[in-house]
C-alpha cells in the first residue's frame, strides 16, 4: 500500500533519514518506534507532503506522491494526526470533523448560495456520519462544544476522529497515547483496533511499548535515520540492536 | 414630525450612506481575516474601484450597473495577480505585499493624467441612491450567511485555525486564500464605485495607508469571529465621531479612549461568539 524507496533527508549538514526503504501492507497496524530524534516524525512529514525528501520516492497505492502538495496527498487517501495536537480549537467538535470531511463534499458555490437540494442532502448525510465518527471515540455527546474545552486526551481523540473523517486508506498517527493516563490509553488501544477492523490501514508512532506491542502487527525500528529492525513485535523486542538502541534489557521477556 | 425627519435625513443621509459603504469595506477585509490572512490593500482596492467606476461613467457614459461591475472586476483581477505568488506562502507575506501595494496605487493615482493627478476627479455624477447601497449590503449579508455553515466557510475557518492541519485534511489552502482575497477586493471595489457616485469627487489621498488601517480597525473593534462583528465595528466607528462633534477638538481624544477601552475589555471585539463549554 505504502512503499518508501531510499528516502534520504538532510537538514543542512545533518542526515536525518538515511536511505530508508520500507513497506506498509494493506490492512495492517504498523508501528514505527525508535529513540527521540530517530527521524520518525520527519518520515511522517515526508509521507504526508509537509516536507520533501532530499532523495528517494514515496509510492502510495501505485502512485508516486513524492512531490505532491499535502492537500493532493490527502485526496489520494492519506490521513494523519500530529504529535503536537493540531485540532481547530475555536471550532466545535462537529465542525472539526466536518472540516475533515472537506473532500467528501461535492456541492458547488452556486448550490451553496441557492440552498440547492444537493447541498442540504450532503450536509445532512455527512453531519450524521460525522456524529457516528465522534461516537466511535465517545465524543458525540460533546459535539457542539468548543474543541478547546476538551481534555488533552480527548483532544487527541478528536484529532484522530478528524483524520478518520477524511476517509483515508492509510492513517498516519503520531504518538496518539502521549499525555494520556493509563485508562485513556487502554481505551485508545481498543479504538485503534476497532478502526483497523473497519478496514483502515494504520501506521503509528508511539513510545508507549505496551501500546505498540498490544496493537501492532508489524513494527519497524528507526535509529539515527536508519532502519535497524523490522518484524513482529515479539521479534523486534528481542532484537539485540533494538535493545541496545532503544528498549533496554527488561522489555524482552 | 415629518418635517423634523426630513431635515434629519437631509443632514445625515451622507453619514448613513457612509455607514453602509464602510460596512462593505469591513466585510471586504473580514473575508481575508476569516482565513487568517491580513490584507492592508483594501483601501487601495476601494480606490481602484472608485476611479474605475467613475471613469466608466465619466468617459464612457456607461450605465451605472456596468460602472460598478467594472469597479469590482479590476481590483479583483489585481488581487489575483498579487495573491497568487504571495498566498502560496503562509504567514505575513500578504500583509507585507498589500502594504507596499497600497502605496504604489496611491502614487499611480497621483501621477496618471486620466485619474486627474493630485487634483483628483471632479464632478462624478451622483448616481448612488439609498436602495443601491441597501441592495448591495443585502446581497453581501446573504452571501456571508450562506457561507457560514457551508463547506467553503468551514474550509476558511480551518485554514485560519491551522493551515497545515487544513492542508492535511485535503483543503486546497492556497486557492481558498486567493479566492477570499479576490472576493474581498471585489467587494471593496464595488464599495468604492458606490462611494464615488455620491461624494462627487475623488482624490488619491482618500485611499492611502490611514484608511487601510481604519478598515482593519472596523473589523478588529467589532470582532472577527463572525461577519456581524465588522459590520457593528464599522457602524460604530463611522457614527461615533459625529456623535462626539459637540466636544469640538476633544472628540478625537475621546474617540481614541473609547477604542482603547473596547480593546482592553473586549479583546475579541464587541461581537464575541461563544460556543457552549
Amino acid at each position: 500500500m505504502l512503499r518508501l524507496e531510499n528516502i534520504i533527508k538532510d537538514f543542512g549538514g545533518l542526515r536525518v533519514l538515511d536511505s530508508l526503504s520500507l513497506q506498509v501492507g494493506e490492512g495492517l497496524i504498523f508501528g514505527l518506534i525508535g529513540p527521540n530524534g530517530a527521524g520518525k516524525t520527519t518520515l511522517f512529514n515526508i509521507i504526508s507532503g509537509l516536507s520533501r525528501p532530499t532523495a528517494g520516492r514515496v509510492i502510495f497505492n501505485g502512485t508516486d506522491i513524492t512531490h505532491l502538495p499535502p492537500s493532493s496527498i490527502a485526496a489520494c487517501g492519506m490521513g494523519r494526526t500530529f504529535q503536537n495536537i493540531r485540532i481547530f480549537k475555536e471550532l466545535s467538535l462537529l465542525e472539526n470533523v466536518l472540516a475533515g470531511m472537506h473532500r467528501l463534499f461535492t456541492y458547488s458555490p452556486v448550490a451553496m448560495l441557492l440552498n440547492l437540494p444537493v447541498q442540504k442532502r450532503e450536509e445532512k448525510a455527512l453531519r450524521e456520519k460525522a456524529l457516528e465518527i465522534l461516537e466511535l471515540f465517545h465524543l458525540a455527546g460533546k459535539a457542539k462544544r468548543q474543541a478547546e474545552s476538551l481534555s488533552y486526551g480527548e483532544q487527541r481523540k478528536l484529532e484522530l476522529a478528524r483524520a478518520l473523517a477524511t476517509s483515508p486508506k492509510l492513517l498516519l498517527v503520531d504518538e496518539p497515547a502521549a499525555g494520556m493516563n493509563p485508562a485513556e490509553t487502554e481505551e485508545l488501544m481498543g479504538e485503534i483496533v476497532q478502526i483497523n477492523n473497519r478496514g483502515y490501514t494504520i501506521c503509528l508512532i508511539e513510545h508507549d511499548m505496551k501500546f505498540v506491542m498490544g496493537v501492532c502487527r508489524q513494527v519497524a525500528v528507526l535509529n539515527f535515520g536508519e532502519l535497524i529492525a523490522l518484524g513482529s513485535p515479539q521479534e523486534v523486542k528481542c532484537n539485540p540492536l533494538v535493545i541496545e538502541a532503544y528498549l533496554g534489557k527488561e522489555e524482552c521477556k | 414630525m415629518t418635517e423634523f425627519l426630513m431635515s434629519f435625513w437631509q443632514t445625515y443621509n451622507t453619514l448613513f450612506y457612509t455607514v453602509l459603504v464602510h460596512g462593505m469595506l469591513a466585510l471586504s477585509i473580514y473575508i481575508t481575516l476569516a482565513c487568517g490572512q491580513l490584507s492592508l490593500g483594501n483601501a487601495a482596492f476601494m480606490g481602484i474601484g472608485a476611479y474605475t467606476a467613475a471613469l466608466f461613467t465619466l468617459k464612457l457614459n456607461a450605465p451605472f450597473g456596468l460602472s460598478l461591475l467594472a469597479g469590482g472586476m479590476l481590483p479583483a483581477f489585481v488581487a489575483l495577480i498579487i495573491g497568487v505568488p504571495t498566498l502560496r506562502l503562509s504567514g505575513v507575506y500578504l500583509a507585507m505585499a498589500t502594504l507596499g501595494f497600497g502605496e504604489v496605487v496611491r502614487v499611480v493615482f497621483l501621477n496618471m493624467s486620466i485619474t486627474g493627478g493630485s487634483v483628483g476627479l471632479n464632478g462624478v455624477p451622483p448616481k448612488t441612491e439609498l436602495w443601491h447601497l441597501l441592495l448591495v449590503m443585502g446581497v453581501l449579508i446573504y452571501f456571508f450567511l450562506k457561507l457560514k455553515n457551508s463547506r467553503f466557510g468551514r474550509a476558511l475557518e480551518a485554514i485560519r485555525e491551522d493551515e497545515v492541519a487544513a492542508a492535511v485534511m485535503g483543503i486546497k489552502t492556497t486557492s481558498f486564500k486567493v479566492w477570499a482575497f479576490v472576493i474581498g477586493a471585489f467587494i471593496a471595489g464595488v464599495a468604492g464605485g458606490l462611494n464615488a457616485h455620491f461624494t462627487f469627487f475623488l482624490s488619491p489621498r482618500e485611499y492611502g495607508f490611514d484608511f487601510a488601517v481604519d478598515i482593519l480597525t472596523f473589523a478588529i473593534l467589532g470582532g472577527t469571529g463572525t461577519f456581524w462583528g465588522p459590520l457593528v465595528g464599522s457602524t460604530i466607528l463611522t457614527i461615533l465621531p459625529e456623535m462626539l462633534r459637540f466636544l469640538g477638538s476633544y472628540r478625537l481624544a475621546l474617540n481614541g479612549l473609547i477604542l482603547v477601552l473596547v480593546v482592553v475589555y473586549l479583546p475579541n471585539g464587541i461581537i464575541t461568539v461563544k460556543k457552549k463549554d
